[in-house]
């Protein structure tokens, strides 16, 4: 392993004035509360999305814990039913749709354009409220009592048979979803309208396109979304027969509906991840990323094809023979642009300058659990195998591969790479390097183990299970204990750092990108004048040119 | 503790099948997968940054690679798509003279209903080579019914049958899970398929019974006085039901129907939702006075009634049938079952 010059990369002089920046602008709570600056409500977002995962988080050990025996000894069934549809149901709406886009983006996308903020930042502004009235819901459901459906609320149960909190829990994520839309809208405004000069498209950052083709999936899923929300709603509350046939309504129409929003939501959360790992393999080779165009077009072809594939959820659930084969092929073919990108990261770094800093790593370890996560679903779409395990453990491990291996690693890759823009400071690495690790070793020894309990044929969802199961979830919680540690290092040693990391600089990652042409942290206005564009996205030559140049006049 | 398998035991004639198909599955993305790991460690390690390696070299991308990584794996998912299939197509055609079994779930348990009349919560006793179609349905939520051993999973609807099937190759005693959450107890609706020697079987099918599916159906028929319509002369206020199964009959809005399990189940619960050409619309509901097990006795019934020998089942003419019929609902008394709301299940 290297040593040399990792940290410091000269090539643009920080400096050393100490500058009117966004977080000493104004002091105050209302200054933050009352905020229109899109940096200081993705630190907004961060807090509440970073509370909601400690929740979820906590959740989840809980379940681990109870997994241990094959006997349900520590909870009751109806605990362990809250359980685990809380920890999917705080996960998804509360943590990884909006982690990515509304922090990193929130706070990096105008900046990365070129702009002073987003085009809507009062809208902005609304939908971190509305996500916390969201949120707030979600809260209360948990002090009242919780939630027993699981985050599907599959009906009929959920309207029907279930006496929990369905209703105050769909109503949270139903409000969630105006607050994910209306990012995704301030998003697609900002990104066509407020590109700064000479910013074309083929110049912008692949975060940009990547958090283009999610702005649109969330636009056209999310309405779908909340219209099924409402209608189970309506169903469970006025009793209008929708979804129950005992009122005359068809259970497998809410699956459609549900899936018809909540496939196209796999891609909400993925590609914000992919959106990071090209920044930081670019900048973690000093290199153009490989195939721009193809890695661009791959993510515009995930967010279209993602709307075809709902139905590969319903394999046993009664559709056609024939439907199911049409929803498997175009399964496979959901595949293909997410191979192109893997393969196209690893390219990159042929005849790279491969730094082995903290964010690499993780981008490392996102490239390798996002394969296994990939290769999986390949197996669930394939009928014959999706038949034995479809709703068993090997679901359950695949998924995690996808949003714990692929989301949440390149979340952290993408709060260590933007840290020093975000507070100024630099965190300590070798601590991170140990929490990357401990990441990487507890995720696999959590989630690997249930691919094979899964096949063996342990189903999802279970309070108990059969003896023979054990050894493979002692494993799985073993591995929970290892991953919780490497969870918690990040919020101790980020927050030491606020205090007394190592002053950053403009750019020490001596990367390309319009994000590292202004200060740490930027000034409100993001740059004391608007920057031209004159290089394409990671030309580092030209980049380092074009600073060398501001530098001077 | 002991117990410690890493792969299921194949217990069925598909097994195998699945089982080749997922370890071929294991040994593609598994090559593939090892393949780019190689790959980026060997870049991470050889290209590490060092001081005569702060910037790297540009290399203009050749178009044939990102062709050939594109096109290459399309046709492997396409591959493996097919082989998907394949195994699929053969999960579902079920094989002739298959022993008809039925099971409904409920919050939480299975029960299982022979045709000879046995029936069984949570255990299910099956001959060993035999193939056994399973129709199943729900008396409350969305369930499941997997055999792991056998590798078939089948989701339980609470509107229809659905059908599967499988082909016990091993003796023994096996699990059988609930797949989809149905809650409290979702994990204890869990239970055996026990697998024997077709002569344990008859000796286990000689234990006390009630008669079989189709007679205990009988007196169902007659219980709820559904003979009274459907009597077995043309021209009474019902279809005569006997060789109906399997047919196609036309409907009184012009379209055609299969007579199967769930049209016989829809016309039972929802008499109104398909009328056949030539009746009026006068069958009351039976939704939440026959229960799911009665369903399955009554369909069997229906299903066992052999064709008449003069096979003309013909409708009577539609206006001479409305006539008919308004005239009998004045003057006889229509048997109507005691009950006071129909629509709603209890």
């Amino acid at each position: 392993m290297t040593s040399t010059t990792i940290d410091d990369a000269p090539y643009i002089e920080p400096s050393t004035k100490e500058r009117r920046n966004y977080l000493n602008d104004e002091y105050g709570v209302l200054s933050w509360l009352l905020t229109k600056d899109h940096k200081r409500i993705a630190i907004l977002y961060l807090i509440s999305v970073s509370i909601f995962f400690v929740v979820g988080g906590v959740i989840a050990f809980l379940m681990r814990l109870e997994l241990l025996t094959p006997e349900g000894d520590l909870f009751t069934s109806d605990t362990y039913n809250k359980l685990f549809t809380l920890h999917g149901v705080v996960m998804i709406f509360f943590f990884l749709i909006p982690a990515i886009p509304a922090v990193i983006g929130n706070f990096i996308l105008p900046i990365m354009l070129g702009a002073k903020d987003l085009a809507f930042p009062k809208l902005n502004l609304a939908s971190w409220y509305i996500y916390i009235i969201g949120g707030t819901f979600g809260v209360i459901v948990i002090i009242t009592g919780g939630v027993d459906t699981g985050w599907t609320f599959y009906t009929p149960y959920s309207t029907q048979f279930s006496n929990t909190k369905v209703f105050l829990t769909t109503m949270g994520a139903f409000i969630t979803g105006f607050s994910s839309i209306l990012t995704g809208l301030n998003f697609l405004v900002t990104i066509h309208r407020m590109r700064a000069p000479g910013l074309t498209w083929f110049r912008l950052p692949l975060f940009v396109w990547s958090m283009y083709a999610t702005s649109v999936v969330i636009m056209l899923a999310t309405p779908v979304l909340a219209i099924t929300l409402v209608l189970l709603m309506v169903e469970r509350v006025l009793r209008v027969g929708i979804f129950d046939p005992a009122l005359g309504g068809d259970p497998v129409l809410y699956q459609h509906l549900f899936w018809f929003y909540s496939h196209p939501a796999v891609y909400i959360m993925i590609l914000p991840g992919m959106a990071v790992i090209s920044e930081c393999v670019a900048a973690f080779t000093r290199k153009k990323v490989f195939g721009y165009k193809f890695v661009a077009f791959s993510s515009l072809a995930i967010a279209f094809l993602g709307f075809l594939v709902w139905a590969h959820h319903l394999f046993v659930a009664g559709i056609s023979v024939y439907a199911a084969l049409v929803f498997s092929f175009l399964t496979m073919l959901v595949a293909v642009p997410s191979a192109i990108k893997v393969f196209n990261w690893t390219a990159t770094m042929y005849k790279a300058s491969v730094s082995w800093n903290t964010p690499m790593l993780y981008v490392l370890g996102f490239i390798g659990l996002f394969t296994i996560g990939g290769v999986t679903g390949l197996f669930l779409g394939a009928l014959g195998v999706d038949v034995h395990v479809h709703d068993s453990y090997f679901v359950v491990a695949h998924f995690h591969y996808i949003m714990v291996g692929g989301t949440i690693m390149a979340y952290l890759a993408g709060i260590h790479y933007w840290w020093p823009k975000i507070t100024g400071r630099m965190y300590p690495e070798w601590w991170a390097r140990l929490s990357a690790l401990l990441v990487f070793v507890g995720f696999n020894l959590t989630f690997f183990p249930q691919f094979l309990v899964g096949y063996v044929g342990m189903p999802r969802r279970y309070h108990a299970y059969a003896p023979e199961f054990q050894v493979l979830n002692v494993l799985s919680t073993a591995g929970a204990t290892v991953l919780a540690m490497g969870y918690l290092l990040p919020m101790i040693y980020l927050g030491w750092s606020l205090k007394f990391g190592r002053k950053a600089g403009a750019n020490p990652w001596g990367a390309a990108g319009l994000e590292w042409a202004t200060t740490s942290p930027p000034p409100k206005e993001n740059f004391h004048e608007t920057p031209v564009v004159t290089w394409d996205a990671y030309d580092y030559p030209a980049f380092l040119k074009a600073m060398r140049e501001t530098q001077n006049v | 503790m002991t117990d410690f398998p890493l792969f299921p035991e194949q217990a069925s004639s598909v097994a195998p099948l699945v089982d080749g198909l997922y370890l071929f599955l294991v040994a593609v993305t598994g090559a593939v997968s090892i393949l780019i790991w190689l790959v980026i460690f060997y870049f991470a390690i050889k290209y590490r940054r060092r001081p005569d390696n702060e910037l790297a070299q540009e290399q203009e991308p050749p178009a044939i690679l990102e062709m050939t990584w594109t096109v290459i794996p399309l046709l492997v998912f396409i591959g493996i798509f097919i082989a998907g299939a394949w195994v699929f197509m053969r999960m579902n055609v079920v094989p002739a003279n298959a022993l008809e079994i039925y099971a409904t779930g409920r919050q939480w348990m299975w029960k299982f209903q022979h045709p000879t009349g046995q029936r069984e919560i949570n255990e299910l006793h099956v001959p060993v080579g035999r193939t056994v179609k399973l129709t199943v349905a729900s008396e409350d939520v969305i369930h499941s019914l997997w055999f792991p051993s056998f590798r078939v999973k089948q989701d339980v609807l609470p509107n229809r049958y659905r059908a599967f099937w499988f082909q016990a190759t091993k003796t023994g005693r096996f699990h059988i899970f609930c797949a989809e959450y149905c809650g409290t107890q979702h994990s204890g609706m869990i239970g055996s398929v026990v697998v024997m020697e077709p002569t344990d079987y008859q000796r286990w099918l000689a234990g006390g019974t009630e008669g079989s599916l189709a007679s205990q159906g009988e007196k169902l028929f007659q219980k709820y006085a559904c003979n009274t319509c459907h009597m077995d002369t043309a021209g009474a206020r019902g279809p005569v039901l006997a060789g109906l199964y399997g047919k196609t009959r036309p409907l009184m809005d012009g379209a055609n129907v299969l007579v199967d399990d769930n049209y016989i189940r829809e016309s039972i619960l929802n008499p109104q939702a398909k009328i056949a050409a030539g009746f009026q619309p006068i069958m009351p509901t039976f939704q939440g006075q026959v229960n799911e097990e009665d369903l399955i006795r009554l369909l069997s019934y229906v299903k066992s009634l052999p064709a008449p020998q003069s096979q003309q089942v013909q409708p009577v003419e539609s206006a001479q049938s409305q006539a008919t019929a308004s005239g009998a609902t004045g003057s006889q008394p229509v048997v109507i079952p005691p009950a006071t709301s129909t629509t709603t299940n209890q």
